[in-house]
């Protein structure tokens, strides 16, 4: 196994803008807002940046082709900038692009933004668009919360799961990032919302109610990552380094091959296992501080809980119900109140996990900000559907950890 | 000896009440309450002259060897491509070969009745097998006559030589221009002569004289027809007819009516398949056909006419029923109403034809791909197979998944997909012998919808492309009825 890119690269600033519904803003404005933030943080003036990615997941229906949007909005030096695509996951592609940049010694400084502006689409939810052209003649006129849905009928029958019970596991993750949700000041939804809301609220793809589902946001985050030498010479002191990061892509055999059983994310497994191994991590249930998944459906995060190796096969609903995601449990899960509060604007999703860790490992989470210093946090971002998908899982932690 | 081979049926399951359509109509047309009894089949918004056609060619061909078809015939007056071979589109979804012919028959109510007659007729002069398939998905225009009285669904006789289930006697016809309704080029609905005139003029002077030449030019005495089929939605013409061609009245087959409606140009092969579910060996069944003319087919069943339903047939497909009482949703599945489908209803359905040529085989017929060296099979087909250990490139020969049965392993119930008929079911089903689709459902009910549940393909409506008057076709499954 190649030797990974643990500590080989530092976050050197962060920013994100407040998520929600940005009707007086549009793609440019949120990226400016991010990146201000960032440069800031960073300490470095624009022109040290030598080369920039972009993650967005619906361009065609946002910013348009190619990474000039980005380029424009930022003014970069005629630098090279270059815009990633991976669905929901596209976010933390555009940290990856410019991790390994950096890492590669091809650029000293390198920034990742992610953007998404999808509330001039008119659509609540995501929009609809191509599967590709011949995808298009077989695949099944659904949504993204119907595709994530039926992970909830796969997982009850493989562990014998009764339909009251799950629904009211599914509904403690969503009460749960709703608490979360409502202390963060940049998160698109901070109300807090009860059990029996969430369990009467109106179906939207079986079992998967209203408040089980993630909003669409509009929205942007960005990276400013570098080496930790620069960093330090710099005048950064407390490092924030990268610890792993991994992706896993499917390659049809969920959807197509014999023996996936719908219940659970097999490329979140993979890319778990392959970035414990990166970031040295054994025992992820007690080694891991924090966790930011992709709650893109209170579903999701619940069976996420086992691919990722925190919770044991099965056990997902009992450690759910018990509290141990809760943002005073063993490990809070969204303690920035996740896809679901703070929102998903699909290509900044993946950076605005990041974010968070890195606040929360600087201690600067504020009214959220976890008692116990943190070592490791996790992000998982996921593009896709359940039979077929992006996983993408990043560690960061403080240097030495 | 030419005759039938097969007989097949099809029959959506939605049945709607008669009664509710005339509730709604009382204020407008109370008159139609005369007529609000029984129930019409209705095809679901997924569904059309051809998807019922292929459905009940699937039922005509249960264990039979395709491979004996030389030419499908597709009759109906609503077929829904005026220019773009129904028949051929059936063909496809038969998964027939590339050398079988194709022909679309219509113009004319007696269009089922035509091209039977004629596929006897070239079966007999050595055209090979033809499967012959009358389908209708009648467009009536809310509150008249014919919404009340039509049905949609579909029939399919395997037409051909040698062991046959009812032997061809012979047959006769006559065409004369009697216009008792008609629909012009670009005309959403009939227009409709006055029912008198049509009884006593058309029926009453066309139909008797057709079957009494009929009946003497092929040396059958009218005492010795044991079943008649005609079907013709009119009170009592089937009895008048039957009596003024010397056949006794008890001959005249029930015509469904109360559970079905009137099938246009199918109803007479419908009734003729389900008239053969029952019909004694040595049995003679006269067929009438009328339409700008008349049609008269005469059979006499064979000492094999047990065999002639090969799968469930009229009978079984009408056992498989779901009352319906929502006369707005039959509104809407007809385009009589515009429903507000929000954005998602927008989205752009415009086909892609050079990819829809290219994957034929899989988006029409179900078609995927075995390994010819690991046996592995998956959908669609691609170059590299699919399985996890066994790399190989180049190797996969056509698999049909059509016939087979599958197990649902994923599902939901999704309301926020746009569909004509939310919410939209859909998972993934594994199939028994291997091979997995994420596939809509159609035909289900919530509680017939859970892991395990057996479940079969069936050929639908996946879109309308509203902009250039294009339909897509594929596959959703259905609960495996047969079971």
């Amino acid at each position: 196994m190649p030797s990974g890119i643990k500590d080989r690269v530092a976050i050197l600033g962060m920013g994100c803008a407040r998520f929600g519904e940005r009707w007086d803003m549009d793609a440019d404005g949120l990226m400016v807002e991010a990146f201000e933030e960032a440069i800031a943080d960073a300490g470095i003036d624009v022109s040290q940046i030598d080369a920039a990615w972009l993650g967005v997941g619906f361009d065609a229906q946002n910013i348009g082709s190619s990474a000039i949007p980005l380029s424009r909005a930022l003014r970069l030096p005629n630098i090279a900038v270059t815009k990633v695509e991976n669905m929901c996951a596209s976010g933390t592609e555009s940290f990856r692009g410019a991790v390994y940049a950096v890492a590669s010694g091809a650029a000293d400084i390198a920034l990742a933004m992610g953007v998404e502006k999808l509330k001039d689409t008119g659509y609540g939810g995501l929009p609809v668009r191509t599967s590709g052209t011949t995808n298009d003649l077989f695949s099944v006129n659904g949504s993204a919360p119907g595709s994530f849905a039926q992970l909830a009928a796969a997982y009850r029958a493989k562990h014998g799961v009764s339909r009251e019970d799950l629904k009211r596991a599914i509904a403690h993750v969503s009460v749960k990032s709703h608490a979360n949700g409502a202390k963060n000041p940049k998160a698109h939804l901070r109300k807090q919302i009860t059990e029996d809301q969430a369990l009467n609220a109106p179906m939207i793809a079986d079992p998967l109610g209203l408040f089980d589902c993630c909003g669409v946001s509009d929205g942007a985050a960005c990276a400013i990552v570098t080496t930790p030498e620069i960093a330090k010479s710099l005048g950064k002191t407390d490092l924030v380094m990268v610890k792993a990061l991994q992706l896993a892509v499917s390659n049809g055999w969920e959807a197509q091959g014999t023996g996936w059983d719908g219940s659970y994310f097999h490329t979140t497994r993979i890319a778990s296992r392959r970035a414990y191994a990166e970031a040295g991590i054994t025992d992820p249930r007690k080694q891991i501080s924090l966790m930011e998944v992709h709650d893109c459906f209170s579903i999701t995060e619940l069976v996420t809980m086992e691919d990722l190796g925190v919770s044991a096969e099965g056990q997902a609903v009992r450690d759910v119900m018990d509290g141990v995601f809760d943002a005073d449990g063993a490990i809070p899960c969204q303690i920035d109140g996740g896809l679901k509060c703070f929102g998903h604007p699909i290509g900044a999703s993946g950076l605005r996990m990041i974010y968070e860790n890195y606040l929360q490992l600087l201690g600067r989470a504020g009214e959220r900000q976890r008692t116990s210093q943190p070592v490791f946090g996790l992000s998982h971002n996921l593009g896709g559907a359940p039979n077929q998908n992006v996983s993408s899982v990043a560690i960061v932690g403080l240097a030495g950890a | 000896m030419v005759g039938i081979v097969s007989v097949g049926a099809y029959v959506p399951r939605r049945r709607l009440q008669r009664q509710a359509v005339a509730a709604a109509h009382a204020w407008f047309a109370p008159g139609l309450k005369g007529l609000g009894r029984g129930e019409r089949a209705m095809a679901c918004w997924d569904e059309d002259a051809i998807t019922m056609g292929v459905e009940a060619a699937r039922d005509a061909l249960t264990d039979l060897d395709r491979a004996r078809i030389a030419r499908v015939v597709l009759a109906s007056t609503t077929h829904p491509f005026l220019d773009r071979q129904n028949a051929g589109v059936v063909k496809e979804a038969l998964d027939l070969a590339d050398t079988v012919a194709a022909l679309d028959v219509g113009g004319s109510q007696r269009a089922g009745t035509s091209a039977l007659l004629d596929a006897l007729q070239a079966s007999r002069g050595g055209a090979g097998d033809v499967l012959v398939l009358a389908s209708e998905k009648r467009r009536a225009q809310p509150a008249s006559e014919l919404e009340m009285m039509a049905g949609d669904a579909a029939a399919a006789l395997l037409v051909g030589q040698g062991a046959v289930a009812a032997e061809f006697i012979g047959g006769h016809s006559v065409t004369v221009d009697f216009v008792d309704h008609f629909r012009g080029e670009g005309r959403e609905f009939d227009y409709n002569w006055e029912s008198r005139w049509i009884r006593d003029e058309g029926f009453a002077k066309i139909v008797p004289t057709a079957i009494r030449a009929a009946l003497a030019r092929l040396g059958v005495a009218a005492g010795d027809v044991g079943k008649f089929i005609m079907g013709a939605p009119m009170r009592g013409i089937n009895e008048a007819m039957a009596k003024a061609s010397g056949i006794a009245a008890e001959a005249v087959v029930e015509p469904l009516a109360q559970v079905l409606g009137e099938a246009g140009s199918a109803q007479p092969l419908i009734l003729l398949a389900h008239a053969l579910e029952t019909a004694r060996p040595g049995e003679i069944l006269a067929v009438v056909g009328f339409g700008q003319g008349c049609d008269v087919l005469l059979f006499r069943a064979t000492d094999t006419v047990a065999t002639a339903k090969a799968g469930l047939g009229v009978s079984g497909w009408l056992a498989r029923r779901a009352p319906e009482t929502n006369y707005l949703k039959f509104l809407a599945w007809n385009g009589h109403l515009h429903l507000d489908g929000g954005m998602r209803a927008e989205a752009d359905q415009k086909p892609v034809l050079t990819a829809l040529y290219r994957s034929r085989k899989a988006a029409m017929a179900l078609v995927g791909g075995r390994c010819t060296v690991t046996g592995v099979v998956q959908f669609p087909k691609s170059d590299i197979s699919v399985a996890q250990n066994a790399r190989t490139i180049g190797t996969q020969e056509d698999y049909p998944f059509a016939e087979r049965r599958a197990r649902i392993i994923t599902h939901t119930a999704d309301s926020l997909a746009f569909s004509p008929d939310p919410p939209n079911y859909y998972g993934t089903v594994e199939f028994e012998e291997g091979g997995r689709i994420a596939m809509e459902f159609a035909d289900v009910e919530a509680s017939d919808v859970e892991v395990g549940a057996v479940m079969r393909p069936m050929f639908r409506i996946k879109a309308v492309d509203e902009t250039r008057g294009f339909t897509k076709y594929f596959w959703k499954a259905v609960p495996d009825f047969r079971a």
